[in-house]
Formats: structure tokens, sequence, C-alpha cells
């Protein structure tokens, strides 16, 4: 089993499609949405994470591309400078999937990058800038 | 059975002097009862380390040759006061660059200090007799300053509201981000190890009172602007402290950045974490009553930050053994609570100033003079100026 991030562009007129449901039901994928803009009748986005076997995964994106549906690896992730975070815990408010948290023992701040949707908010809401998005190829 | 400031100073100079902080003080008392933990503790520590807007320092540069009467001061484009005499001035820690905005303000350009960097200094004047010089750009570094000393006006607050948005728009504040229709709550103390809270009538704290000051020892040099004593009762038993604060004093050029660093908060501007720790005397067993005081008891208000008025509604009441347990309920909904004051380095500055008592290098002051028991809270009358 092989597990990737992938970022899809939805063209317009595709948004309304059942797309998701083929992806399932005929490649055998599970997928985890992690972050949604779709709307009808304008250009969506998805963040979703694919787990499948090799082969079935390869095929999906190949139906993805025949479907009109552009994508790219999801390549960014949240990096924290540990010595400029003081553990004050004001990004914890804002994480929307609990992935930044605090040790109540402790209190020191904890982060769980698998539960990170890479949304951001964290890095805005961190007033000593210790947070920070990587980007990778 | 009482102790006297100068008993426990004898035993800190002997090294004979019993220690808590005032986490540890609640399983002292917990376990061997006010009246033994009085008699066995002579001094509990307290501490924060939290976001503190009215804070600055004054600094004195020297004279240049020719010298000059700086009238208008800059420092990393930061402006700081020219109406004091021709080389001082005080930098705030809310002063915004002009050239990077609120990404660097007053509170960086101290923390550069104190971080031993070079700061450039940029001088205007209007030249005078015994003042020609017009202007001057040059850089400084703290160890270069006359004098160099944090006097911070409102620091170390008693109680504060604890923050929510019942709006459905995102905002952006000093007690950081509220997300629409109560999303979070932020709240800013170290509750049970907060110094005003575990001396809530300021029995032993005064002008005076030596404290951890960001690394260094400081003073309390008076009140806290916008200092008032509020109490409200919330039940029999539980008593709502609120509204005292202090001026603090301290020599920037001992302190270190680890307890005084640079913050910006996402479209309110900069501020400054400091650190405080306060030594409290255990003299007698109504101090150590208040000493034992556990999140449990100790309350603030929930405050709605949408409504852009003064007296901002209250929600409800909360302790902050709810806020800390990581959520709340707020209109029968459950809601995430998130610190804003780091107790982690709060619980860090109790202990070092634990240490430093039990190693005779810190001994305590008595206030010179209480604080003031009848302030206050005016708010500023808007009249219309013609």
């Amino acid at each position: 089993m092989k597990k990737i991030k992938l970022i899809l562009y939805f063209p317009p007129e595709k948004t309304d499609k059942p797309f998701t449901y083929h992806l399932v039901k005929d490649y055998d994928v599970i997928f985890n949405i992690l972050q949604a803009e779709v709307q009808p009748g304008k250009r969506g986005r998805l963040t979703i994470e694919l787990e499948g076997t090799e082969e079935n995964i390869q095929r999906a994106l190949a139906f993805t591309r025949d479907y009109g549906i552009e994508y790219r690896p999801f390549n960014k992730n949240i990096v924290r400078n540990q010595g400029e975070c003081v553990d004050c815990g004001v990004c914890t408010s804002v994480c929307p999937s609990g992935a930044l948290y605090m040790d109540t023992d402790t209190w020191k701040l904890n982060f769980d990058e698998q539960k990170c949707l890479v949304c951001e908010l964290c890095i805005r809401a961190c007033p000593v800038k210790a947070i920070d998005v990587n980007m990778f190829d | 059975m009482g102790k006297t400031f100068e008993e426990i100073n004898e035993k800190i100079r002997k090294g004979t002097v019993v220690v808590a902080t005032a986490e540890e003080i609640i399983d002292i008392v917990e376990e061997k009862g006010i009246k033994e933990a009085a008699r066995q503790v002579d001094v509990v520590t307290t501490a924060t380390f939290g976001p503190m807007c009215s804070s600055g320092a004054f600094l004195n540069f020297g004279h240049s040759d020719p010298p000059i009467r700086m009238c208008k001061i800059w420092l990393n484009d930061v402006p700081a006061y020219g109406g004091l005499a021709a080389v001082d001035t005080y930098i705030g820690v809310t002063e915004l660059s002009e050239t990077k905005g609120m990404e660097y303000g007053g509170a960086h350009v101290i923390q550069d200090l104190v971080d031993g960097k070079k700061v450039r200094l940029v001088a205007k004047s209007y030249g005078t007799d015994c003042y020609p010089r017009l202007d001057i750009d040059t850089y400084i570094t703290l160890e270069d300053l006359n004098q160099a000393y944090l006097f911070n006006p409102r620091n170390v607050y008693q109680n504060y509201s604890a923050a929510t948005n019942t709006s459905n728009k995102i905002m952006d504040t000093y007690m950081g981000t509220l997300l629409p229709q109560c999303g979070n709550v932020t709240y800013s103390t170290s509750g049970e190890l907060s110094p005003l809270l575990n001396d809530p009538q300021l029995r032993t704290i005064g002008i005076g009172t030596r404290i951890f000051l960001a690394g260094t020892q400081g003073y309390i040099a008076w009140e806290g602007t916008q200092f008032v004593l509020n109490r409200e009762m919330i039940d029999d038993d539980t008593t709502m402290y609120s509204g005292a604060t202090l001026a603090v004093i301290g020599n920037l050029k001992e302190m270190n950045s680890r307890y005084l660093r640079a913050a910006s908060f996402n479209r309110y501007g900069t501020t400054m974490f400091v650190g405080v720790g306060i030594p409290i005397p255990v003299l007698d067993e109504e101090m150590m009553e208040f000493l034992a005081v556990t999140n449990k008891d100790l309350y603030t208000n929930v405050v709605d930050y949408s409504v852009p008025s003064r007296s901002r509604p209250t929600l409800r009441k909360v302790s902050y053994q709810e806020l800390r347990s990581g959520s709340i309920e707020l209109n029968g909904k459950k809601v995430q609570t998130a610190p804003l004051s780091s107790l982690r380095r709060a619980r860090e500055i109790a202990n070092i100033l634990k240490e430093n008592i039990q190693k005779g290098e810190f001994l305590l002051q008595q206030p010179v003079h209480p604080l003031p028991k009848d302030r206050t809270f005016n708010p500023l009358k808007d009249m219309v100026v013609k």
C-alpha cells in the first residue's frame, strides 16, 4: 500500500460530477479530504490523501487526468523552529485538526504532522514567527 | 506564629530557607495542612510569561562630537521618543517600524539590543547654540549605551478576561486570532502560579519589592497604570480578584531574551513577552491560605471581543481549571480554549527564582510603600472640541 497527497484542480464544468465516487468504486483507493473548495460553476480545489496499491494509484491518476482534472503533488508541510517557540499555545486556538496541541502536563507545544492540513492559520497566529511553511519537490 | 521579612532573609543568608513554587505549595498544603505548611515553608515563588504591551526601555546614547539635541529619533526605523534631554529616549514595544510595519517594532529593537546586535540610530535636530549638530546616522549596541533600563508602566495583570468572538468574521486581536461564531476562546494567565493571584490583597507586594525581571533582578517601581482593586464574589467561598497591575523596572544590560521576547500579533501589531517572577514570603497562615489557591477557585470573565465598545459583554464566568482543560461550554456549544501566556516558561522562571533564593543570591525586599487601595478606573471623556 502507498499513500500520496495531491491537490486537484476542477474546471468549472466538472465540479458537479461524481468524480470521487468513481475513484473509490473503480480503483479501490481510500481517500481522505484534507481541504476542499468546491462550488458549482467555479474552479474547485481539493486537497486529498490517496491510499491504495501502487497500481491502483497509477490507474486512479490516469483516470483523473482523462477526466479533465489537473493535479499536482501536495508539496508543502509546516515546520516549527523549536528554538524560537516560547510554548505560549496561541497557535493551538486556530488549528482546525488538532495537529498543534499542548501537552497538558508539561505545557509544551506538540505537533502531530500526520494530522496537519497545512491550512497555514498557525503561521499568522504565531506571535514569535516560529512556524513556517516548507515547500519540497 | 508569624515570620518577618528580616527573619526570612536571615535564613536565606544562612542557606536554611525553605522555598516552594506556587504550584508545588498546593500539594504541600494538601498533604500537611495550612498550619504546618506555613510553619515549614518560608517563601513561595510565583511567575508569569505573557505578552505585555505596556512595556519599553529608557536609553541614553552618550554625546556625539559635535553634540546633538535629538528631536526625532529612529532605531532600526522604529520611532523613539525625542521629548527628553539631548540624548535620552524611551522606546515602547508597540511602536511600529516605518519600513517593515507590523513585522518589526519597538519590542524587536529591544530584543535585538539584548541579543547584542547592532541597531541603527538615526536622529534629527533643529540645532541649538549649545547643540549645533543637525543629524546623525550611526550604529549602537547595548554595551555602548550609558544606561539602558526596562521600565514597563503596566505589567503582571492580576487577572485578565478570556476572549471570544460572536460575530461572523474572523478577528485578529491582541488576544490572538478569534474565530467566528465563538470558534475559540483565548486566555492569558499562569493561574495558580500567577503573582498577583497568590497575594490578591497585596499584603507583601508593593513599591520596592525585588523581583525577577526578564533574567535579572528588578523592582516594582509603582502601581501599574489602570491599577484598581476589584473583587467580585463567585460564591460564598470564592472571590474573583482582578485589576491590580504593576510598573516594573530593571537593568536591560543584564536581561536575557529567553525571558524578554518580541512578538507580533497579526493585524494588531507588536508587543513583548515579559518574564516576571515574584517571591512571596509566608508571613503567616493567612498568607498560606492565599498561596494555596488552585485553578479550580480562580475565575475570569469570557468577553465578546466583537462588540466594539469599552465595556464588552461578559458571556459567562469560567474557572482557570476549565480553561486549562482545553474546552469550555459556551451557549450550549463546546468551544476549544488556548492559552496566550506560556505556563511552561513561567514555571521555568518560578524555579530559577526558587534556586536563586535557595543559593542565597536573591534576598527579599520588604515594600517601602504599599500599593494604593482606593484607585478607581476612570474612562476617557470624549468631548467634542470645536
